[in-house]
């Protein structure tokens, strides 16, 4: 494999320069900088969060900037919208693809942009051909007229990249694009994306992969916390500094924490689950939970740290493994069965899966526990409202009344809603995906307290999320997942530190090693 | 002093909090009573123009007029509650007046027209819902197909002739007034009581709520979603079936073609009293309010002598207002 030599002597076919963005005042990126050859492939890393996306919709008109420059082979570009980008020569092809199934590959292909005959009607014959040329050139093994449904996502994707050089794109973005491809699949991308190089199109490659970014990349930029970070050529590249680079920010020190449980009190898991599988995204996993730790649950994202929560909630079917409650099995196949088996979810997503956003807070506190206390299905609102009212006491939620509707409050206060709600089965096992999420600095600093004493009465939390300085500064142990296993374990018994740099290079493959 | 009186982001803290608490309540007001005044208004203006309007023997009419579809529309409401809709609430009507009459007429069996007729009602609302909640189909097209199919049902059972007895053992329901108050008012507001009484005072009545706010949210919060969904439905063929028993007895008969279009105006009810389209908003109380402002209409206009033709243009109007009240409404609450 050749990598194209000396890339600085030629003009940059793209430069972003002094790139930022806010959004509702929070910053998404600050001064960023970018600078792309033709005929490279160019590797945009950085952890979940880190602006790498926002980037690549800026480019592609998506998203617009609030200040700095674009240059095109040294001019400066305007892009507002993306039919800007596109005759720009940009053409971006995102994890989710965006192929219309029901059409053939000529039709996808020339979406939008179709050749007509006089009088308006479409030109089906030269669309076909010209699609037939492209498919060609690009090895395709399928045919122009085929219906896109009926080709692999491998195929479909082929099906954009065709799309794209119809286009006569000379910028091609692509967003992780092996996430959901086989080896083999992935070995055709990667010819497929060097023909494409040698050609003179510039790629940017998306990925958290390092070993794809070892196969392909000519030179790495890395972004971290919505900053440029810095670039590598390909022959510095190692995964140490990628990884140093991607989380090389400062710790903060208002995690409260530490060892909620001793380390040989753990004889017996209070939750054990053993090769619980979907048959699909999660493989065969297994790993232990004890009472009165928080279990950090690492990943990057798409590695099924969320599937695999639903799966032992009950959210999502399995198809094999188990999962024992203080040695018990339990029989799980809704959530109504882990909730009545004392195990809470509070879900990623709060205003989707979480809340009822019409519905009072109150209510919202109390939707687990409506039954108690109750005479016949008729609700006791004495009881009720004691719940809600200590659970927005102790936890310091802060509504104008326990009336006021759960979308009314902060996001902080929502979050806070959705525990409550939880706390009020008394949970042994609680499962927490993203507790953070788009909740402010103080609030945050409420919910890792809430977490903590939470853990110290002797509840097991399970704690999912992408913020690897939360992850390190509240777990007692850490799995780190990735590509639908877990990979690695660090804390604890292990022996490795937890650590950013030890977490990433576990969710990245950079190390590898079985967890026990 | 010094200790009673509040700093000033403290004052206007409170005063924020205070002026949200006023929306809120506003708003809350906006959603329970918010078509009273159009109500009102509609009362005030056939009082003004036709003398005959606002008297106590034509406004109880109003209401007996009003009666079968406030019985649909609170089946409805429960159902709309959810996101759905039930299209064939006239059909099972239809199909259960004409079981009512049929066992009616069969020797012996006389007593048991009302039990058929709600079980039939009750066992045609939970098909439709077993649909729904069972297999996923969507409740539009589940109810339209058993909107089609009843009303041949019905036509079927009926023999396509008008099914008559004198001698039915339900004709109070229709016919017989306690004091002034016609049997027909007393049941359909005892619905909507118990209707009320389902959706805010039993653990159900919060679950319809939930699922049809956040359906993913509620499965996650372990509600049994399709034990809701064939409830909902469940009830609105029952009462269906009850609405069957009230018309059939009114006329003491029925054929095949009782109930049809009825579903629009139960539909136009439930919309017009502020239940949200998308479900999970709503009260049983504004399905009342709705309904009577559509039996009102009828009566006001038909007394000013307003063509029948004219009267559908001002009901088709009336339920497009009412979709773009809901839009606004909803608009200004999703923010």
């Amino acid at each position: 494999m050749t990598h194209s030599p000396s890339l600085a002597v030629s003009t940059p076919i793209l430069e972003m320069r002094g790139i930022s963005k806010s959004f509702h005042g929070v910053a998404a990126l600050q001064d960023v900088e970018l600078t792309i050859f033709p005929g490279e492939v160019h590797a945009l890393m950085g952890e979940n969060g880190a602006g790498k996306s926002t980037l690549m919709k800026i480019l592609a008109g998506a998203y617009s900037t609030d200040s700095g420059e674009i240059r095109i082979n040294g001019e400066s570009v305007q892009i507002n919208a993306p039919s800007d980008a596109r005759q720009a020569g940009i053409s971006l092809i995102y994890q989710e693809l965006n192929v219309a199934p029901n059409l053939t590959v000529a039709e996808n292909i020339f979406m939008g942009n179709e050749s007509t005959k006089p009088g308006g009607l479409l030109d089906r014959d030269r669309m076909r051909q010209e699609a037939t040329a492209i498919l060609q050139n690009l090895g395709a093994s399928f045919d122009a007229d085929e219906t896109v449904s009926r080709l692999s996502i491998a195929e479909q994707q082929q099906v954009e990249i065709a799309r794209a050089l119809k286009d006569k794109s000379r910028i091609l973005v692509m967003d992780e694009p092996t996430a959901a491809l086989s080896d083999r699949e992935t070995e055709r991308l990667f010819d497929i994306i060097r023909r494409l190089r040698d050609d003179g199109i510039a790629l940017i490659y998306i990925s958290h992969r390092m070993a794809e970014v070892y196969a392909l990349a000519d030179r790495v930029s890395v972004l971290r916390d919505g900053q440029y970070v810095g670039s590598l050529e390909h022959d510095e590249i190692s995964s140490e500094r990628l990884v140093q680079m991607m989380v090389g920010r400062p710790l903060q020190d208002f995690y409260e924490h530490k060892v909620h449980a001793p380390v040989d009190d753990r004889t017996s898991p209070l939750l054990e689950v053993v090769g619980i599988t979907d048959g699909d995204k999660i493989e065969p996993t297994s790993f232990r939970l004890y009472a009165g730790e928080v279990l950090g649950l690492a990943g990057l994202v798409g590695a099924g740290r969320t599937e695999l929560a639903r799966l032992i909630f009950g959210a999502d079917a399995k198809t094999g493994g188990d999962v024992y409650m203080e040695g018990r099995k339990l029989t799980i196949s809704n959530p109504k069965d882990a909730i009545a088996a004392g195990i809470g979810y509070v879900p990623e997503d709060r205003k989707d899966l979480g809340l009822f956003l019409e519905m009072s807070s109150s209510q919202n506190i109390t939707m687990n526990v409506l039954g108690q206390d109750a005479s016949a299905g008729v609700m006791n609102f004495k009881t009720l409202k004691q719940v809600a009212n200590h659970a927005i006491q102790n936890l310091g939620i802060r509504v104008a009344t326990p009336a006021t509707r759960a979308m009314d409050l902060s996001g902080g206060n929502q979050q806070k809603l959705l525990l409550a709600r939880w706390l009020a089965i008394n949970p042994k096992v609680l499962l927490l995906d993203e507790p953070t999420r788009g909740v402010d600095i103080g609030a945050k600093g409420e919910i890792y307290r809430i977490i903590s004493t939470l853990a110290s009465q002797g509840v097991a939390i399970l704690m999912i999320s992408s913020e690897l300085p939360e992850v390190v500064g509240m777990s007692d142990r850490v799995l780190v997942m990735r590509e639908g296993e877990i990979t690695g374990e660090v804390g604890g018994s292990t022996g490795i530190a937890i650590t950013q740099e030890n977490i990433m290079a576990f969710a990245t493959g950079a190390r590898e090693v079985n967890a026990a | 002093m010094s200790q009673t009186r509040l700093d000033k982001p403290e004052q206007s803290r409170l005063a924020k909090r205070r002026k949200l608490g006023k929306r809120q309540s506003w708003q809350a007001m906006m959603q329970v009573a918010g078509i009273l005044p159009i109500l009102l208004i509609i009362c005030i203006l056939f009082a003004v123009l036709t003398p005959n309007f606002l008297t106590a023997g034509n406004l109880i009419n109003v209401v007996r007029q009003a009666s079968i579809n406030i019985v649909l529309a609170a089946g409805m409401t429960f159902v709309i509650l959810t996101g759905g809709i039930d299209l064939s609430v006239g059909s099972i009507l239809g199909v259960s007046a004409v079981v009512a009459l049929l066992v009616s007429l069969a020797p012996g069996l006389g007593a048991f027209a009302v039990p058929a007729a709600l079980l039939a009602g009750l066992g045609l609302g939970l098909v439709n819902g077993a649909l729904i909640a069972y297999l996923d189909l969507p409740p539009f097209i589940v109810t339209l197909g058993s909107y089609t199919g009843l009303r041949g049902i019905a036509y079927l059972l009926a023999g396509g002739t008008t099914l008559i007895n004198p001698d039915i053992n339900f004709a109070w329901v229709g016919n017989a007034r306690i004091g002034p108050v016609p049997w027909l008012v007393i049941i359909a507001l005892a619905i909507i009581v118990a209707g009320w009484f389902i959706l805010r005072r039993t653990v159900l009545g919060t679950h319809i709520y939930a699922v049809g706010g956040n359906l993913r949210a509620a499965r996650l919060t372990g509600i049994k979603v399709s034990f809701v969904l064939l409830f909902v439905y469940g009830i609105s063929g029952l009462l269906s079936g009850l609405a069957g028993i009230m018309s059939a007895s009114r006329l003491y008969s029925a054929t095949g073609m009782l109930g049809q279009g009825y579903e629009l105006d139960a539909i136009a009810a439930v919309i017009l009293g502020g239940t949200s389209f998308s479900g999970g908003i709503g009260t049983i109380w504004g399905t009342l309010l709705g309904a009577l402002i559509i039996a009102l209409l009828n009566n006001g206009l038909t007394l000013l002598n307003v063509s029948f033709f004219w009267q559908l243009v001002v009901k088709g109007l009336v339920i497009i207002v009412a979709v773009t009240i809901d839009r606004l409404r909803t608009r200004s609450s999703r923010r």
